[in-house]
């Protein structure tokens, strides 16, 4: 059964489009702009689990708990060191100013780890196992357990918690949240945090099937964002919905279309949507 | 120095500023015939093209592309193919690529420049990855990854232009004339709309600029500019690569126009320059690219977002200006 | 003739505007006031098509003006002010003052890439007129500051400048000496003055009752988005509906 086998494959890579598509949704929520550097954040996660699983030999499970503490510190950092200090509410500007933080980061994990490939370990065994007659490596159900896990605690952490309730008033409406004294500060500086996590779990599911690279993060980043987009930007359902489309349209076009061009489906699709139905294909 | 003479100078600035540029173009080649100089500063030139023309769009519309570099590819590429796969002469090939430019220019803009925001920046860089895919794909056509080689020079008049002086008095040549119409452009009565329109859209909406037809007009001229710069680059090198036209080739271009100044035109020169000499006056700053133009973007836009060039110029107005009133009351 | 009919507009759950109509007769200053949050701004919005009216009809002349875009209703002869500035902070005075000038002409960018002497000409022109402009309301002096460094009360002046000098047929003031000081006002009070002698229709939207009662011949009174009374500037000072809506106000305040 071929396409069980796409649908696998989709399911997998759309779980990872769905977790960086989250990240871009959050720090949307709380301050209105895109934020490239969760590009960046997929990439930290492959390197910090590199650098604990492979650098410093301890059990992979920790490395990828390390990935997502790791990049949320450095997205906090980014939040407090480069973008509060711009006294500007101009969103472009915000934006443009995402897009030199992402390259000087990118700089410096060139820095840090260099510009080389690197392999780096599955959380588990590399055999795969045949589910609903098809070959899945156990690495994409880790994919797949793992997003959904990150998702229910998100969906905890929104409901549940007087922070998250926080940052769900900022995001319907900023101003009257703003009246009520919910913090602006501590709002923006969760979601980078969150958004982080997001994204450094991304990384350290996906780069042990993608090798390692200091420009891994870029595509797959921009390809969460066209996830994001194709569900409706902002919304949180329509980042999973959009994260699953796309994985698995993607594995289909590769499987029967041509997969030379498996990478720029998601490009197309990000122009299209936006030219014609710019509120997602879910929206109204 | 009397008032007088000041008073001249300073109300015929941009008449000075233009004889300035053109002397200097015209001398420089006899100061240093050096190719590895020359071939800097002809890079400098063709760079601007895009800048200025990309300056000119973010500047007026306060919209940010990430995908000017596909538009670069456009106009390589399209001199690259149709010269040496369809042996078209470079002159038509360059004309075709720039055509191809604007329709391309206008059937993305038309819709997205509807949408405020972030919708032209994250459409630009998604048509950006996906023409350099297409560019890495079809290798039949662009060589693949190992690029296109074997195109030929640009002529004018008969004269081929194929060395570093020639080349220098062409591409400066067309520098100015471009820099002259972006300079006319930014003093007349639409630029006036224009920089309104940067500053707040609804007001020069209200004023009588047509919101919506000026910005997929400036978007076309600088797709336009862009793939020119693109021909001219293909046909100095003779061989084009994927590598040039990247997305991070786009952040760059972008990276030029926010240091030189949004809607400055001299400042697109100037913010090029800046950018292709970094490596040549410290090693570091090829090794740390990313680090070094992030570095400057961010720097910029967190304390003199308005770029260097307002800057240098604000310096010299309040210094015109002090002196100017210290002589009136004397 | 300016003509509204019906005109309404809602946000979300607020109805900003309820079915306003009324008329701005030509050659005279109709001034429409109403407490803050009455709909005045969200009125003008309307008119100049910056926001689209759920229903009703704004009509100039025979020509409807819903469903235009900004610019083409500045090019059918309406300028306005803003209550809120809109300024391009590094531009100069004067160039600020051209900027009024744009709807008089087609929009061309090649135009303004060749600059044919022509241009030039017609250029020239414009800048006297610019200078004109800004010499009524004394801010010739300063043509060649940039705009974001004037005190508040020049740029309040500089925007009715721009708007004023292509001399339009309607023009619309939101508020246009609201923070301004005696000398200031009086400067704007005297422009209006001339514009109504040249026979231009001015609508006026202001909290200052001095102003209104000296210059409007008619006004036009908003509250929670329905025109309430409409009428001389006695008439409506006397009726018991207007004072309610402004005492309301105040005890809110209080
Ligand atoms: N874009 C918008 N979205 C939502 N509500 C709006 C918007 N613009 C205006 N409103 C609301 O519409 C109502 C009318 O506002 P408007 O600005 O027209 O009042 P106004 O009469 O001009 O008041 P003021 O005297 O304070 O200027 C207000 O309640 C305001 O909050
Ligand atoms: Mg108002």
């Amino acid at each position: 059964m071929d396409w069980m086998q796409f649908i696998w494959a989709g399911l997998g890579n759309g779980a990872i489009y769905a977790l960086i598509a989250l990240g871009f949704c959050i720090v949307y929520g709380a301050m209105g702009i895109v934020n490239f550097v969760q590009v960046d954040f997929v990439t930290l996660g492959g390197m910090f689990l590199y650098s604990v699983a492979v650098t410093a030999g301890l059990p992979v499970p920790l490395g990828v708990v390390a990935s997502m503490v790791g990049t949320a510190l450095v997205a906090m950092a980014v939040e407090r060191m480069a973008l509060r200090p711009a006294r500007t509410a101009n969103h472009l500007v915000l934006v443009f100013l995402t897009v030199g933080i992402s390259i000087v980061v990118r700089g410096a994990i060139h820095m840090v780890w260099g510009k080389n490939r690197m392999a780096v370990p599955p959380l588990t065994a590399d055999d795969p196992v045949r589910l609903l007659g098809a070959y899945v490596l156990p690495q994409t159900l880790w994919m797949m357990v793992l997003t959904l896990l990150a998702i229910l605690a998100l969906v905890w952490f929104f409901r549940g918690t007087p922070l998250g309730l926080a940052m769900r008033a900022v995001a319907s409406n900023p101003r009257a949240a703003a009246v009520v004294g919910i913090p602006a500060g501590r709002v923006r500086l969760a979601a980078y945090a969150v958004a982080g996590a997001c994204g450094g779990l991304a990384g350290a599911l996906v780069t042990p099937i993608t090798t390692l690279s200091a420009d891994v993060g870029v595509l797959l980043g921009l390809k969460g964002f066209a996830a994001a987009i194709l569900g409706g930007f902002g919304s949180f359902p329509g980042a999973v919905v959009g994260g699953l489309i796309l994985g698995i349209s993607e594995a289909l076009a590769a499987g029967y279309l041509s997969s030379a061009y498996k990478d720029a489906l998601a490009f197309v699709l990000l122009v299209l949507v936006l030219a014609w139905r710019p509120q997602g294909l879910l929206g109204r | 120095m009397n008032a007088r003479l000041v008073h001249f100078v300073w109300s015929h600035r941009l008449g000075l500023l233009v004889i300035v540029a053109v002397a200097m173009v015209l001398i420089f080649p006899l100061v240093t015939n050096n190719p590895y100089t020359l071939e800097l500063t002809n890079r400098i030139a063709i760079i601007s093209l895009a800048v200025v023309g990309l300056n000119l769009f973010m500047g007026s519309t306060g919209q940010i592309s990430l995908g000017h570099a596909a538009f670069l590819a456009m106009g390589a590429y399209g001199s690259g193919v149709l010269t040496v796969h369809a042996g078209l002469s470079p002159w038509v090939a360059l004309l075709a690529a720039a055509v191809l430019a604007a329709f391309f220019a206008l059937v993305v803009g038309v819709p997205l420049l509807r949408l405020s925001g972030h919708a032209l920046a994250m459409a630009t860089l998604a048509c950006n990855v996906v023409v350099h895919h297409v560019l890495l794909q079809e290798d039949q056509w662009t060589g693949g990854p190992s690029g296109l080689a074997g195109i030929p020079p640009l002529s004018v008049g008969g004269i081929l232009l194929d060395n570093p002086v020639q080349l220098h008095f062409f591409v400066w040549g067309v520098l100015l004339l471009v820099l002259f119409g972006a300079l006319n452009l930014v003093r007349s009565l639409p630029g006036r709309g224009l920089a309104l329109l940067a500053a707040d859209e609804i007001g020069a909406a209200c004023l009588g600029v047509p919101v919506l037809r000026v910005k997929v007009a400036l978007l076309v001229l600088s797709a336009v500019l862009a793939a020119v710069a693109g021909s001219f680059f293909a046909h100095t090198y003779g061989y084009v690569s994927p590598d040039s036209f990247s997305i991070f080739v786009s952040t760059d271009l972008a990276i030029m126009v926010v240091l030189g100044g949004m809607g400055s035109v001299w400042g697109s020169v100037l913010g090029a320059a800046v950018i292709i000499l970094l490596p040549e006056v410290s090693d570091a700053a090829e090794t740390y690219k990313e680090f070094v133009h992030g570095g400057i973007l961010v720097a910029i836009l967190l304390f003199a977002p308005q770029g260097a060039m307002r800057a240098i110029r604000q310096g010299w107005q309040l210094a015109v200006w002090r002196w100017r009133r210290a002589h009136a009351t004397a | 003739m300016l003509r509204l009919e019906g005109v309404t507009k809602r946000f979300g759950g607020l109805t900003a505007l309820d079915g306003v109509s009324f008329a701005v007769a030509p050659g005279t200053v109709t001034a429409l006031i109403g407490p803050n949050g009455a709909g005045k701004s969200t009125l003008l919005d309307c008119l100049f098509g910056v926001q689209r009216p759920d229903a009703g009809s704004i009509r100039l002349g025979e020509r409807e003006l819903v469903g235009l875009s900004p610019d083409a209703i500045a090019r059918l002869g309406l300028a306005r002010t803003f209550q809120n500035l809109r300024l391009a902070p590094f531009e100069t005075v004067l160039d600020t003052v051209l900027v009024g000038l744009v709807a008089r002409q087609p929009f061309s960018l090649w135009a303004g890439l060749l600059r044919l002497p022509a241009t030039r000409h017609t250029e020239r022109a414009m800048r006297l007129a610019a200078l004109q402009a800004l010499d009524r309301l004394g801010l010739a002096h300063k043509a060649d500051w940039p705009a974001g460094v004037l005190a508040y009360g020049d740029k309040k002046r500089l925007e009715l400048a721009r708007a004023i000098v292509a001399e339009p047929q309607v023009l619309v003031l939101d508020e246009p000496v609201a923070g301004l000081n005696r000398v200031e006002t009086e400067a704007v009070a005297s422009e209006l003055r001339r514009l109504r002698r040249a026979g231009r229709t001015v609508l006026l939207v202001e909290h200052d009752m001095d102003l209104v009662m000296r210059l409007a011949d008619t006004v036009v009174v908003l509250d929670g988005g329905r025109r309430i009374a409409q009428g001389t500037p006695v008439e409506v000072q006397r009726n018991p509906l207007v004072l309610e809506a402004y005492l309301g106000q105040m005890e809110v305040v209080a």
